[in-house]
């Protein structure tokens, strides 16, 4: 584990920080503060080719595929999978909803999504995991869902805790949980974190800070909706995702350009 | 129509292990079946250190060059071909899969897997391609003739005992080239 001190990752998140362009919408790759990038990004700028017909498609998922009771984490949702899973675990209960669309802002419709996510003590089931928090033999933070017509989807889970990481002495990842995503096209895979509001991390944390734009780390964040707030159950929040296959520099276009 | 501003990716992270992988992600076509070929490779750091915990993802047309578009990719029935494949590389940074060699989806078009790439450490995917050594339409393909020969060379699988290697390289002496559309 490294020695290095949040002080001093910190002091490296802001030197970049204030050198960052105002239209970055993707992390940067290279991005030293995050340690275990450093031999493991590019050094050459992708490289710009119109997709042909096969990056022009996207895998297809069926009902084949995912159980609608995948979408729910909580109660024993994988019954059928994981049948030690019985009872409800412990922690926050929350709703994740909100819909995928494209980048010419479409619906993507009928597509896979995955998550996985800590339990509520910052714990992931995971043979590598190190952290000495508790597991919940009733959680095992894993769920998938089709989106419907309207690129809607919908999961319910516990609020995942923070937990700590090797990245350098006292690194602790804000809450989140990872999305994986498909697209209409398969230039528009993406995987990424969903964060929650007002988290205290959020500033000490080389991933998210990764993203040296505020206005695209904004775009992680799911926003508290109390209108998604089921009575006497659970939390609500609500977050939009937009995939996009275009260049990575990304510009307001012009008007006239659709 | 205005654009919404599209979500930014971040790392796979450690723990994709419990979600992501499934049986049967890496055989598109059971491994063994006559005209099933391997796909593999490692892939490596900028020390040329294999990475044992990165994800390789595979997307392609069929032996006669259809898009496929049935599902099943993770409830695999053993005979509809989807086209989609996932594979975790293991402790030595090796990815494999079975699958079938790409046809052509337009006349003269040289045939590839487009692929996805990501890794603990790796902050956003990386999108590449696999294409055939030795196929007629290389030459004349807008991606590989744009490129100088050392480069293109980083695209192109190689022919082995089993089928194709194809070895990934993420920073270094010959990076492999990665790719974004506009
Ligand atoms: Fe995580």
């Amino acid at each position: 584990m490294s020695q290095d001190t949040q002080e001093q990752i910190s002091a490296e998140i802001a030197a970049i920080a204030v050198q960052a362009g105002p239209d970055e919408r993707q992390p940067r790759v290279d991005y030293a503060p995050y340690r275990s990038s450093v031999l493991r990004h590019p050094t050459k700028d992708p490289r710009h080719v119109d997709p042909e017909t096969i990056e022009r498609w996207a895998p297809c998922f069926s009902h084949r595929d995912v159980h609608p009771l995948e979408a729910d984490l909580t109660i024993g949702a994988h019954a059928g999978i994981n049948s030690q899973v019985s009872g409800e675990p412990i922690g926050e209960r929350i709703t994740v909803t909100g819909r995928v669309l494209d980048g010419d802002g479409r619906p993507v419709a009928g597509q896979l999504v995955e998550v996985w996510q800590a339990n509520a003590a910052g714990r992931y089931v995971h043979k590598n995991e190190q952290h000495p928090a508790p597991l919940d033999p009733n959680f095992t933070g894993v769920g998938r869902c089709l989106t419907d017509a309207d690129g809607g989807y919908h999961f319910t889970t516990i609020k995942p805790g923070p937990y700590p990481w090797g990245n350098h002495r006292n690194a602790w990842r804000p809450a989140h949980i990872h999305f994986s995503l498909f697209g209409n096209q398969f230039t528009e895979r993406l995987i990424t974190q969903m964060y929650f509001p007002g988290d205290p991390l959020f500033a000490l944390d080389p991933i998210y800070q990764a993203i040296t734009d505020q206005r695209a780390r904004d775009a992680l964040l799911a926003s508290y909706d109390h209108d998604m707030t089921v009575p006497n159950h659970s939390m609500g929040y609500r977050w939009d995702i937009v995939l996009s296959g275009r260049d990575r520099t990304w510009t307001e276009p012009e008007e006239a350009d659709r | 129509m205005s654009h919404p501003l599209p979500t930014p990716g971040q790392t796979i992270g450690p723990f994709y292990g419990q979600a992501l992988p499934y049986d049967g992600d890496d055989e598109l076509v059971p491994a063994g079946r006559a005209d099933a070929i391997r796909l593999h490779g490692d892939v490596l750091d900028g020390d040329g250190t294999p990475i044992p915990d990165a994800m390789v993802e595979i997307w392609q047309a069929d032996a006669a060059g259809r898009v496929p578009q049935a599902g099943g990719s993770i409830h695999r029935d053993g005979w509809t071909f989807t086209g989609f494949g996932r594979c975790s590389t293991d402790a030595t940074g090796h990815y494999s899969f079975s699958t079938v060699l790409p046809g052509a989806t337009d006349d003269g078009k040289a045939p590839f897997f487009a692929v996805t790439v990501f890794a603990r450490g790796l902050l956003d995917k990386l999108l590449t391609r696999i294409y055939l050594p030795g196929h007629e339409a290389n030459a004349a393909d807008a991606l590989l003739s744009s490129l100088p020969a050392e480069e293109a060379a980083t695209l192109v699988a190689v022919t082995d005992a089993q089928g194709l290697r194809f070895d990934i390289r993420l920073q270094g002496e010959r990076e492999t080239v990665f790719l974004t559309h506009g």
